[in-house]
């Protein structure tokens, strides 16, 4: 299992994704950093900070996860896997944690940012640290949702596509909220809706039930991924 | 060593491997032929855990693969039809990966060089995989098969695209391989099977028509004997001495030559040895033979005739059957 880790973490960086990830990543989180806590003035307020973030995981987090099984399987390379003696679950999980090694890292390496939060100003230490783990958490099931869809399709593409279709359907379900009446429809909007949910940690509300709810996604996800390959096993 | 017990493979309603069963001993190298679709990879899948069996049983060295695969696959080296390599790494970064997911004990610097100078990639063992001739390119994945020094082996047509040279090459390879290991070899190439492999496994359409020594599989099919001879003299009178001789159950002219010679074809009834009687009556009547030549039914053609046997009960329900 600790093969595939380290494998797939080094082809990040072999081919240009994992560079573009970490580049692009870092760029626009300093340039959403700027605009909306430095120069709005709103003192040391992180809030739109981290929902402006949730935006650009959509976009960022297939692109490290569209590959993980799409590539082996159009290498052919998924047959070597499958027949070594490592479990299927160890398998997904190693392709996991390689896409969330560089997404945690690159999250950890943008929190520079708040240097300046504490240089120039009083930040709210705890709502910081709780709006990280959040969001560490809510990156953990973007990438699970972007692994499970690699393992549908052997094309990349289709997978990043898809996979933001997906994601941000998790993500925004709430916004459709205005569009429609029935009050019990909303209210299940609202609970599937990974933003909705995370508005409570960027105003300073630790909320154990979200915490749930996004550990609950990333094991769905890659549960269902390791359904996906005993089902064509078995198939 | 390795041990099949009716093993069977639906895909949906089509039936790819129908009930089948052998049993390869330690140190055989085994053929498995059949035309394309005819289950060989099917079967291999499932015998490495790729695939899971619908019925049956697969066991390798007592292990049985669907109850403890990780267990049973760390007995096996498998090189499938396209060799799975990491075209973006480099030989010596593949193997080391190869190396660690088969979680090796054996002393890594050590067992990767033996790898190397066995398949002869030594010299590219710092390139990139990606720019490889398609030559080495297989030979990397039957490097990556034998990591570990796993009991079995199994190739599944090791010698696909590969120029006569490397052909020869490999061949030897997998001769040499089975003194210590016990390798499975599927092709449809049968000059290969003939020169490789210790016993024949011939399948279609899912099931098993032959399993057979390879010496023997000659005589399974070709009770008669087919003999080529070449005598001077007047053409009709040797056939009609051909024909007169017990046990010649058929005989035809076949040509002649500007030698005043006439070359006949002639096989005999099953199970009789017409050789002696044959040049006794050719000499006798003052002739004289200048060629007799065995020509033992050859591999091709006991694979059609076994290959084209009607088998009502599974040939007709499918007209498609996924490539096996």
């Amino acid at each position: 299992m600790f093969a595939i880790y380290k494998r797939e973490l080094r082809s990040y960086f072999i081919s240009p994704i994992g560079y573009i990830f970490v580049a692009v990543y870092l760029a626009v989180s300093g340039i959403i950093f700027s605009i909306c806590t430095l120069n709005a003035g709103q003192d040391s307020s992180v809030a739109t900070y981290f929902m402006m973030l949730l935006y650009m995981f959509i976009i960022a987090l297939p692109l490290l996860t569209m590959k993980l099984f799409a590539d082996e399987k159009k290498a052919r390379t998924e047959q070597l896997l499958l027949t070594s003696p490592v479990s299927l679950m160890g398998m997904v999980a190693a392709k996991f944690f390689a896409a969330y090694t560089i997404f945690a890292g690159t999250y950890l390496v943008s929190c520079i940012n708040f240097i300046a939060l504490y240089n120039y100003g009083t930040p709210n230490t705890a709502v910081l640290f709780g709006s990280s783990v959040a969001l560490l958490l809510v990156g953990g099931a973007c990438i699970s949702v972007g692994v499970f869809i690699s393992s549908l399709t052997e094309n990349q593409l289709i997978a990043a596509l898809a996979t933001i279709v997906v994601i941000l359907f998790f993500m925004m379900t709430s916004a459709l909220n205005s569009y429609i009446d029935s009050a019990l429809i909303r209210s299940v909007l609202n609970w599937v809706s990974i933003f909705e949910r995370f508005s409570n940690f960027a105003y300073g509300y630790f909320d154990i039930n979200a915490i749930v709810y996004y550990a609950s996604i990333s094991f769905a996800f890659l549960f269902l991924t390791v359904r996906v390959y005993e089902k064509r096993r078995w198939s | 060593m390795i041990k099949i017990e009716n093993l069977v493979k639906r895909f949906g309603d089509k039936v790819a491997v129908a009930g089948i069963s052998f049993t390869v001993d330690e140190g055989e190298i085994v053929g498995f032929l059949g035309p394309n679709g005819a289950g060989k990879t099917t079967t291999m899948s499932m015998l490495t855990g790729y695939l899971s069996s619908t019925e049956g049983v697969a066991t390798i060295n007592g292990i049985n693969i669907l109850e403890d695969p990780i267990e049973a696959k760390k007995q096996i080296g498998y090189l499938p039809e396209f060799p799975p390599l990491y075209l973006e790494m480099t030989v010596k970064e593949y193997l080391n990966f190869i190396y660690d997911l088969k979680s090796c004990t054996l002393n890594r610097e050590k067992h990767l060089k033996e790898i190397c100078d066995t398949v002869k990639i030594t010299d590219v063992y710092n390139r990139v995989i990606r720019n490889l001739s398609k030559g080495y390119r297989q030979r990397v994945g039957i490097a990556q098969a034998l990591v570990g020094n796993p009991k079995v082996i199994i190739f599944d047509e090791p010698t696909v695209g590969l120029d006569p040279k490397q052909i020869i090459e490999i061949r030897n390879l997998i001769k040499d391989l089975g003194r210590n290991h016990t390798v499975i070899l599927s092709t449809h190439i049968l000059p290969e099977v003939q020169a490789v492999c210790d016993r024949i496994i011939i399948i279609n359409k899912g099931k098993i028509v032959a399993n057979e020594k390879t010496e023997n599989i000659d005589e399974l099919f070709s009770g008669s004997r087919r003999l080529c001879l070449k005598v001077c003299g007047p053409a009709k009178d040797i056939l009609n001495a051909i024909r007169s001789v017990t046990g010649v159950a058929y005989a035809e002219i076949i040509g002649s030559s500007d030698l005043d010679s006439t070359s006949f074809l002639v096989e005999s009834m099953p199970g009789v040895d017409i050789r002696k009687m044959l040049f006794n009556a050719i000499v006798s009547r003052g002739w004289t033979m200048i060629g007799f030549e065995s020509m033992g039914a050859n591999l091709e053609d006991i694979f059609v005739s076994v290959v084209d046997q009607p088998e009502p009960n599974v040939g007709k329900k499918r007209k498609s059957v996924r490539k096996g």
